[in-house]
């Protein structure tokens, strides 16, 4: 039989026993928050792999990347001919427009695109949110490492191909090179 | 000389209470309730903990603007926080705190004290009648509706004490007190301190000033400094409500060294109870009008009727 009164006695008990327990407030201007592994907060260009191939910015769903580039000549060495390489002008994301998809740090075939869990950088001014080559490549200090692989996991493919050639015995030489 | 002197000096300690105790229950109210919610509180005023929120809270009602609505009437808008809070302050004067400790002692203290502390809701009616709002006019109607349900059970809970007691004085009640008194006044101090709650209008009966449904009720025009004795009289009169369930039905000074510590035990019974008010708040949702009409009605005034008899019997059988 159920006692008139049990569920306002249980009601109070459940709000005693919260009191109780610790407070799940985070203290967030004095106490920086656990981000997850992962987080995105902002993305970080390392100039060195960028190879101008313009991947991301035409990946980007809302057009917020911005690439100026020009071509150089390097001098031809000795032996050798004349090569063009492209050298990056200008390189900015507006993290006023940015969606935080990461499509352009997917597609980015030579890792030159990081997400960084860096999040204060607010602006008063909205055009301050455009972030520059130097900007967007101080990030890369924020960057963390790679979480580790998944012990359960397959290896990488890389190690895994690595260790097949190794395996396989050495294939002869094609009659003519 | 002396006399006035004394009596200066009761006056100055009762407007100390009054200013202090209920800034400590609505400080308690801030860090209770938070924590009650998974939640820290204020954290900043003060440097510790939040511990001058209110003050700083105070400060900040005292520079706001003090606006009178064109179309009400101004001087009873004006009035009505002071006929809100003033009763309080008068009820406090006649509770005893320790023995022979009390401002004023009455011999009609009890009568005395729940005569003034019926005027306090006449301030919400002021509030409401005069600020020309249909929030307000609704609010200050359930506050008379509400004042009208439950000054009954109010005032027949406390008649079984004053039977009990066979005295009107408070601290003559508190003298005749015996702990067994606990078990026998039970179901009238449960009614009294419902009831009292509801005249408070405290949450889970703060209908009158249901804030998805009327803004803040009789309190919606105000601003300022003026709303802050609105709510300032709604903490002072927790304290008042639980000094006087302290005094009637816990037994006030009684306690180990009641006769040095006879003050502190009234305290710390009293801020228990304080704490008891906020934790309802927090626990239970706010009751509808019509239930609130039940729960008096058909709930407090029956028991408190079973306590009157009840007491009437006891006390016929053991004299």
């Amino acid at each position: 039989m159920k006692v008139p009164g049990t569920g306002l006695v249980r009601g109070l008990a459940v709000t005693l026993r919260t009191m109780t327990r610790p407070a799940v407030t985070d203290q967030y201007p004095d106490v920086k928050p656990e981000l997850p592994p992962r987080s995105r907060g902002v993305i970080a260009l390392l100039e060195e792999n960028c190879t101008v191939c313009m991947l991301c910015a035409r990946e980007c769903p809302d057009w917020c990347i911005y690439i100026d580039s020009h071509k150089e000549t390097i001098p031809a060495a000795p032996g050798g001919r004349e090569r063009q390489r492209n050298v990056l002008g200008r390189f900015a994301i507006d993290f006023s427009l940015c969606m935080y998809c990461g499509i352009c740090i997917e597609v980015c075939p030579f890792d030159a695109l990081f997400w960084s869990p860096e999040f204060e950088y607010a602006e008063l001014d909205i055009r301050n949110l455009t972030h520059e080559k130097g900007r967007l490549g101080d990030w890369m200090a924020t960057v963390p490492a790679p979480p580790a692989l998944d012990s359960q996991g397959p290896p990488p493919k890389e190690l895994d191909a690595a260790l097949k050639s190794l395996e396989k015995p050495d294939r002869p030489e094609p009659a003519d090179g | 000389m002396i006399d006035v002197l004394e009596g200066a000096l009761r006056v100055l300690l009762v407007l100390g209470a009054f200013l202090v105790l209920p800034l400590v229950v609505g400080q308690t109210e801030h860090k209770a309730m938070a924590h009650m919610q998974s939640r820290l509180g204020p954290m900043y005023a003060g440097g510790f903990h939040g511990w001058a929120q209110l003050v700083a809270d105070g400060v900040k009602f005292a520079q706001k603007e003090d606006i009178v609505p064109a179309a009400a009437d101004a001087t009873v808008f004006k009035l009505a926080p002071a006929v809100a809070l003033i009763p309080y302050l008068v009820v406090l004067v006649a509770i005893p705190v320790g023995p022979g400790l009390v401002a004023q002692d009455l011999d009609l203290g009890l009568f005395f004290v729940v005569a003034v502390m019926g005027v306090g809701v006449l301030g919400s009616l002021m509030a409401g009648w005069a600020s020309a709002n249909k929030f307000s006019l609704l609010g200050g109607l359930r506050t008379a509706a509400q004042l009208m349900a439950y000054e009954l059970p109010f005032l027949l809970a406390a008649a079984s004490v004053a039977m009990a007691a066979g005295t009107l004085s408070l601290s003559g009640i508190v003298q005749q007190w015996q702990p067994w008194w606990l078990l026998w006044q039970l179901p009238g101090a449960v009614v009294f301190f419902v009831a009292g709650l509801a005249e408070l209008q405290r949450p889970p009966f703060d209908m009158p000033v249901a804030d998805s449904e009327i803004i803040f009720g009789a309190y919606t025009e105000y601003t300022g400094l003026r709303f802050a004795l609105f709510l300032l009289a709604e903490y002072a009169g927790i304290v008042v409500l639980c000094a006087l369930t302290t005094v009637l039905f816990l037994g006030g000074w009684h306690g180990p060294y009641a006769e040095s510590l006879g003050w502190l035990w009234t305290l710390i019974k009293t801020m228990v109870l304080a704490f008891v008010v906020i934790w309802l708040r927090v626990s239970y949702p706010r009751l509808r009008e019509d239930q609130l009409q039940r729960l008096s009605w058909q709930g407090l005034v029956p028991v408190a009727l079973l306590q009157l008899a009840l007491t009437g019997v006891v006390e016929v059988l053991i004299t």
